[in-house]
């Protein structure tokens, strides 16, 4: 067990050759992005741009009665204004959803500017393009629309019961409802409730959340007149799926489509999606005939960039009388928003395989989640995507249940982990769980917290009269990462694959050009995807150079998100190494005349075995490729190879997190005295970006926790539009992190790799909520909706104390 | 109307409208754009620069207050040469940075922080900061990149 946070990084220490993976190397990305020099899409200068503002809804419901565009157009400046109506005959299909989960699901048109009904305050209604953003932004203040108002649904059951239906073409509000009933015979999920020693029975609020990333979205849309060509700058994460997208949408041949993201300023899911801002630069642009941008302002953003969560979670377990679990039943009622967006049916679906953590469980499991439409921004992928709603609800019930029992959450977890002998694990839902060592993780973050020492001291510190509640929190979790095995996929009825792509080329004079079809954002992967070839070729990192998210130049790829880049993209990358690998040994062997057999590689220069002096380093390789003067016969000259890696399964990262917060009863404010994260995600190719991925993951699950929640009045007017409303923590809001260090391989991919990105999040949000419960639990606190907010928690112990007087500790 | 200001050393003279805000001044006229705009209510912080040696969020002020003025911006940070300054270099060996959109403006803020504190607590680091939000790194890389620079 060590605590990692005081090794240093540093390049000096690094000899080129084997052994480049696993070393904490400083990351290439940062120069640029230290010193201004890196340019993010809306720092592009482009000449000739119209600069494109989009009107949106003020109301939340409401139908279009008029819309009056001529005091815009007479303001200097303004090139055009455009409404939905306009627009109307310009789309060669709605924008698109690419999970319809369900073959009877709902799924309303939904066009880049509303045509004749607004759906959620934000919702576009024209666009105005102008010679500057000013000038843009003035004019569609210029826009007249009369709009006939009708009520807002905000209330997810109220929604259910179709008093007010949204799209009127469905005549429902309720989008699908997809079932998985797990079960050895008929019956047995009710049957383990029945005959439960313990059964606890919990209803948990997932509030909504804005992802936030601090690059609100931008888009440049530049087309080429003559030749044809579009080019589509935009800050996404997803740069291939977009130009998929882009192309069906617009009806653009797809050959004559790139997508670029320059420097991208985070994403968190946000900008894993097609939207309405991105086509429309495009339409215009094609039509005009001009650059055309747009830039996003944060209170834009928060109404018209996804947001993530919104679920109602009803989970029953079933325990017997030492607390093993033996059924659950799991009813989600997920918030759709006002539309699907790419893949937002999908998202509750990825957290039903994960309802049991990493805990046994038999084959008595039903689960069902109905998607329900509002009025409110759409929903998608947040950080972890379904599956921290999945770990929270898991992981607080346990707790409930450990409440129920009589013992110590700890304990129960343990009591019911999956034990690292039986892995590879098949669960419950037919998931093979690759790798897991649940108990170490605990073990490690139980001693780093001081776990017995802490519970010696709430037992002094909570009594009857004290104003200072100790709370200890716990929650461990399993992650479903690596997206994605494409026949999985294909089972639950995405409309893509999830396979990634790497080209590996040496160049004549033996630098290495890498291209990966993963699309960063912040995740370092020139870095680390560097580290990887060098460590396979036995060369210097800085040897190694990364080419991404540019269509033209890395044609084939999924992009980033869901922890698919190292465990997909890294994998792909590390065999297409190997294939550049054995062409290299073909042409050395030919050169030295040997057998291939006798070749040794290492450190850049293949050797003939027991012959020292024959060597022929890789450099001397790449230059013989290259002139082609002297390979063998029928090889082709160069030494490139490109790889297509679809996973054979998906990768189980774990980890445990433990927390302890002080709550000053009086005033309801929780303070986070400690945070605590094991989070063991196979081998790490450079430890110090696992860190810096696990810290930020863990204190935007705090967020959730304490401070984050888009809320919305009665009309659906969104309150929490700016960041002065909405409480992304600050440095001062949080503890620093703990890590501790635990590495199980995973046995599925020769890199042993699992994936990171989201770990943080879906365990930290849990484990604060817990400590939480746990320091109030003793003053008959039940439980506390998030965000624990010093009203809410406030409340909750007023409500308490009212029904109960506190018990003696 | 004309505003003049001294930016990282140099005197520009530019033509603006009255309502241009400083950091529209910085990024859309003098085209230095390594200051970013995170917010449309001086919340976030990363439009921070140094005026006359302070850090301000640079959208809190027209760029008509600064006429006259000099300002720093991250651009001005690293020498001529190349080398970074000890704060910038500070975020590159703790991995103070992930997207790097916050990044310049709280590189600003913090070599603001340590010239009126050279000898900051974690906890002072953690207040002084609390103006500028970071949504990758959990703000832990970045308060040891901030103690960092303090003890160089």
């Amino acid at each position: 067990m060590t605590v990692i946070d005081n090794q240093t990084a540093s390049n000096e220490s690094i000899a080129a050759g084997n052994g480049v993976v696993g070393q904490r190397i400083l990351r290439k990305e940062d120069p640029v992005l230290l010193t201004g020099e890196a340019v993010y899409t809306n720092d592009m200068v482009v000449p000739g741009a119209l600069y494109m503002a989009v009107l949106r809804s003020p109301h939340a419901h409401a139908t279009i009665s008029s819309i009056d565009t001529s005091a815009a157009l007479a303001l200097p400046g303004v090139h055009s204004v455009y409404t939905g109506a306009d627009m109307a005959d310009q789309w060669a299909a709605p924008m698109p959803c690419a999970w319809p989960v369900t073959d009877d699901m709902k799924n309303p048109a939904h066009y880049p500017l509303a045509i004749s009904k607004v759906a959620y305050v934000g919702d576009g209604v024209a666009c105005v393009l102008a010679e500057t953003d000013s000038i843009a932004h003035d004019a569609i203040e210029l826009i007249d629309v009369n709009y006939d108002v009708h009520s807002a649904v905000i209330d997810l059951e109220s929604a259910l019961s179709d008093d007010v239906v949204i799209h009127d073409e469905l005549g429902t509000n309720a989008s699908y409802t997809w079932p998985l009933l797990i079960e050895e015979n008929d019956g047995d999920c009710q049957k383990a409730i029945d005959e439960a020693a313990f059964v606890v029975s919990e209803r948990y609020v997932q509030q909504r959340l804005i992802p936030m990333a601090m690059e609100p979205r931008a888009v440049v849309a530049m087309p080429q007149p003559f030749g044809g060509d579009m080019t589509l700058y935009s800050a996404t994460q997803v740069p291939h799926i977009l130009k998929v997208m882009t192309a069906l949408t617009l009806g653009i041949p797809e050959h004559q489509l790139r997508v670029v993201c320059p420097a991208v300023g985070g994403g968190f899911g946000s900008k894993l999606d097609v939207y309405a801002e991105e086509l429309l630069c495009v339409q215009l642009a094609r039509t005009l005939k001009v650059p055309v941008r747009w830039n996003e302002e944060r209170s834009e953003n928060a109404l018209a960039t996804v947001h993530g969560r919104a679920q109602i979670q009803d989970i029953e377990l079933a325990a017997d009388a030492d607390g093993r679990l033996t059924g659950m039943r799991v009813r989600l009622t997920a918030d759709m928003g006002a539309y699907l967006q790419l893949v937002t049916p999908g998202i509750p679906l990825f957290g039903a395989f994960l309802y049991a953590g990493v805990y046994k469980l038999p084959k008595a499991y039903d689960f069902s989640c109905t998607g329900v439409f509002t009025t409110m921004t759409p929903t998608d992928a947040y950080r972890g995507a379904g599956r921290p709603e999945a770990t929270y609800a898991i992981e607080h019930a346990m707790d409930a249940l450990a409440r129920k029992v009589g013992i110590d959450p700890l304990e129960l977890r343990r009591r019911n982990f999956i034990p690292k002998e039986s892995y590879p694990y098949e669960a419950f839902t037919g998931l093979v769980y690759d790798s897991g060592d649940h108990d170490k993780a605990a073990s490690i973050a139980e001693s780093l917290l001081d776990y017995a020492g802490l519970r010696a001291r709430q037992a002094e510190q909570n009594i009857p009269g004290s104003t200072k509640r100790l709370g200890v929190g716990v929650s461990t979790y399993f992650e479903m990462c690596g997206l994605a095995p494409s026949r999985v996929l294909a089972s639950l009825n995405y409309s893509a694959g999830g396979w990634e792509s790497a080209t590996v080329r040496v160049l004549p004079t033996s630098k290495i050009q890498v291209v990966t079809g993963t699309a960063p954002h912040g995740q370092g992967h020139e870095t680390a995807w560097s580290m990887i070839a060098a460590d396979r070729f036995g060369v210097d990192p800085a040897d190694v150079d990364v080419l991404h998210s540019d269509t033209a130049i890395a044609p084939l790829g999924l992009d980033t998100y869901g922890s698919r880049s190292l465990p997909v993209g890294g994998v792909a990358l590390t065999m297409a190494c190997d294939k550049v690998i054995d062409k290299a040994r073909q042409i050395a062997a030919h050169q030295m005349e040997a057998n291939e057999e006798d070749l040794e590689f290492s450190g850049g220069t293949f050797r003939v075995a027991g012959s020292p002096d024959r060597e022929m380093p890789l450099a001397a390789i790449a230059f013989e490729a290259f002139t082609a003067h002297n390979l063998p016969d029928g090889l082709e000259p160069n030494l490139e190879a490109q790889v297509t890696y679809d996973p054979p399964n998906f990768s189980w990262p774990f980890g445990t997190h433990m927390c302890a917060v002080e709550i000053d009863i009086e005033t309801g404010n929780v303070e986070l005295l400690q945070y605590v994260a094991v989070d063991d995600c196979g081998n790490k190719v450079n430890p110090l970006i696992v860190d810096g991925q696990v810290h930020g993951g863990v204190v935007q699950g705090i967020g959730q926790a304490l401070y984050e929640e888009a809320r919305y009045d009665d009309d659906g007017n969104l309150q929490s539009s700016t960041l002065a409303e909405y409480l992304v923590p600050a440095a001062s809001d949080v503890p620093p992190i703990t890590l501790g260090e635990s590495v199980t391989p995973s046995p599925s991919n020769p890199l042993g790799v699992k994936g990171v990105g989201e770990a943080g999040t879906i365990g930290a949000a849990p484990c604060v909520m817990n400590a939480v419960v746990d320091a109030l639990s003793g003053l008959g606190v039940q439980d506390i909706q998030m965000p624990a907010s010093p009203l809410n928690v406030w409340n909750a112990i007023q409500q308490a104390q009212a029904n109960h007087q506190e018990t003696n500790q | 109307m004309e505003v003049s200001i001294n930016i990282n050393g140099t005197q520009q003279t530019h033509d603006v409208e009255p309502r241009t805000l400083l950091v529209q001044y910085i990024r859309e006229h003098a085209g230095l754009t390594g200051t970013n705009i995170g917010c449309d209510t001086s919340s976030c912080g990363a439009c921070s620069i140094h005026l006359n040696g302070e850090a301000v969020k640079s959208c809190t002020i027209l760029a008509a207050q600064a006429d006259g003025e000099e300002i720093r911006t991250i651009e001005g940070m690293a020498d001529a040469d190349g080398t970074l300054h000890p704060m910038q270099q500070a975020f590159m060996e703790n991995h103070g940075l992930q997207c790097g959109y916050c990044t310049p403006g709280m590189v600003m803020a913090a070599t603001s922080l340590l010239d009126e504190n050279p000898n900051p607590s974690e906890e002072d680091v953690r207040l002084g900061l609390e103006g500028n939000l970071c949504r990758c790194t959990g703000y832990h890389n970045i308060v040891k990149s901030v103690l960092a620079a303090a003890s160089v």
